[in-house]
């Protein structure tokens, strides 16, 4: 991990072989070689090599919550665009109304924001999306923001230590989506502050001491509020 | 087509000075605009070409979509102001057949397998022409595949032979595409040297195709290089910016 640069890496570049190592996300094999198959920064351990992609589409798992914002109200549910290469279903029976056949606008409409939950990935990658659980909800108000998906676990950071730093600082509230959107709350001016640190951890997300930095930035600023 | 104008002197000089394998200059940027998932600017001694790549999204109409795989919508459009006398805006038979080889070259190199249903939409925009626009917009249209983050086995790569005055010659220019005697232009998955696009226009013998050919992919190998460093140089610069 204490490498002094990380490596950026592009679409046909040999990795390695695969008798030494296992190919892993965004790579792929051909004739016994390791090829990254994405622009993205290298990130090998014993056994695998990893592709950890700079940009591009979300890629959805079972379980993420994700922000989402419908596209389309349909007889018996709705398609919502989460960012994904294809709109996700979120089916009637998926949320926590009673909703009559062909009354689907009656609860959400086009532009509508949700957090919700992937509930199922089939074979031809068709998703679902669910909002029956408790902490799944319609949203209001607030702000949203999209950001590379790549970037979000910079963004909360190890065990959510920079999303804590952040609202430590600055009195908000936000939710970041795995699918790379960002919903914050706050006043004017707070949402502005909250905007301009998630842009810079965006635009320095693979370089180190990123955490120490951003909190003597977040210092700097609060004291000169107080 | 005759001409008084020789294309080619006895000490193999070209008109523009180059030698017979020599290229134009070539420049290439990457991530270029803001709000296209990936892009790249390219100049290509007097051609200029902005390509922008929107997805993996939705297939739009929906009958389009296609169940196991992505399709590629390549759209090569020239502009108005980018030849001599005003091109009448707007497609006509020679860009549709030039997007649709090119979507197919691209459709070749991208793993469409892992976005069914979906679309990816490269708009190759021709500012300048100044012959082989056809292997300028699909080098930088590689180049803002990867950009964008789009899954390929290879970066496509371009580029034309042919043969004026007699001799065979890489990369032609303006005066050397209309006056001469046969143009080539060859796409190539340089990491297996697959073939994923070939034109020909005018006549060769078999040897001179062959030789051609060869002076293609060669120079298709020289453009590679110019495309790989111009992505590195985009990222790497952010990643050290400290």
């Amino acid at each position: 991990m204490q490498k002094e640069k990380r490596k950026i890496v592009i679409p046909s570049q040999v990795l390695g072989d695969i008798k030494s190592k296992n190919a892993g996300r965004g790579t792929f094999v051909e004739n016994g070689k390791i090829y990254s198959g994405i622009l993205g920064v290298l990130n090998e351990n014993e056994r695998y090599i990893n592709i950890v992609p700079l940009k591009g589409r979300y890629d959805p798992s079972i379980g993420d919550e994700v922000i989402g914002v419908v596209e389309e109200a349909l007889g018996s549910g709705w398609l919502v665009n989460i960012n994904a290469s294809s709109p996700a279903l979120l089916h009637q029976n998926e949320v926590p109304w009673r909703v009559d056949f062909g009354d689907t606008e009656r609860y959400l409409n086009h532009g509508d924001c949700i957090k919700a939950k992937i509930l199922s990935i089939d074979e031809s990658k068709k998703l679902q999306i669910t909002l029956n659980d408790r902490n799944l909800y319609k949203i209001n108000g607030g702000h949203l923001i999209d950001v590379e998906p790549s970037r979000v676990p910079r963004i909360i950071g190890k065990k959510g230590s920079m999303l804590s730093l952040i609202m430590k600082y600055i009195r908000c509230r936000i939710f970041v989506g795995q699918n790379g959107r960002i919903w914050v709350d706050g006043d004017t001016e707070s949402i502005e502050k909250v905007l301009q640190t998630i842009y810079k951890i965006e635009d320095e997300s693979t370089t180190f001491g990123l955490t120490n930095r951003i909190e003597e930035m977040l210092k700097k600023d609060a004291k000169d509020v107080r | 087509m005759k001409s008084d104008i020789e294309l080619i002197d006895s000490n193999g000089k070209r008109l523009d000075g180059r030698g017979p394998e020599d290229l134009r200059p070539i420049k290439i940027e990457a991530g270029v605009l803001h709000r296209a998932d990936g892009s790249c600017y390219l100049e290509w001694g007097g051609n200029k070409v902005l390509v922008a790549v929107y997805g993996p999204r939705e297939a739009i109409p929906r009958h389009s979509q296609n169940p196991l795989r992505a399709i590629v919508n390549a759209k090569y459009n020239m502009a108005a102001f980018s030849v001599e006398d005003r091109k009448r805006p707007g497609p006509d038979r020679r860009s549709r057949e030039i997007s649709k080889v090119i979507s197919e070259a691209l459709e070749r190199v991208i793993l469409t397998e892992q976005f069914p249903r979906a679309a990816i939409d490269v708009n190759i925009e021709v500012l300048d022409a100044e012959a082989g626009t056809r292997c300028a917009g699909l080098t930088a249209a590689g180049v803002a595949l990867a950009d964008a983050g789009i899954p390929m086995i290879d970066i496509p790569v371009s580029c034309a032979a042919g043969k004026i005055g007699g001799h065979v010659v890489a990369d032609l220019g303006k005066e050397e595409d209309n006056f001469g005697d046969a143009d080539l232009p060859v796409a190539i998955s340089p990491r297996t040297d697959e073939v994923i696009l070939l034109q020909m226009d005018g006549h060769l013998t078999l040897d001179e195709f062959n030789k051609a050919f060869d002076l293609a992919v060669k120079g298709c190998h020289v453009v590679s290089e110019i495309q790989k460093k111009a992505i590195l140089d985009r990222y790497q610069s952010a990643s050290e910016a400290e």
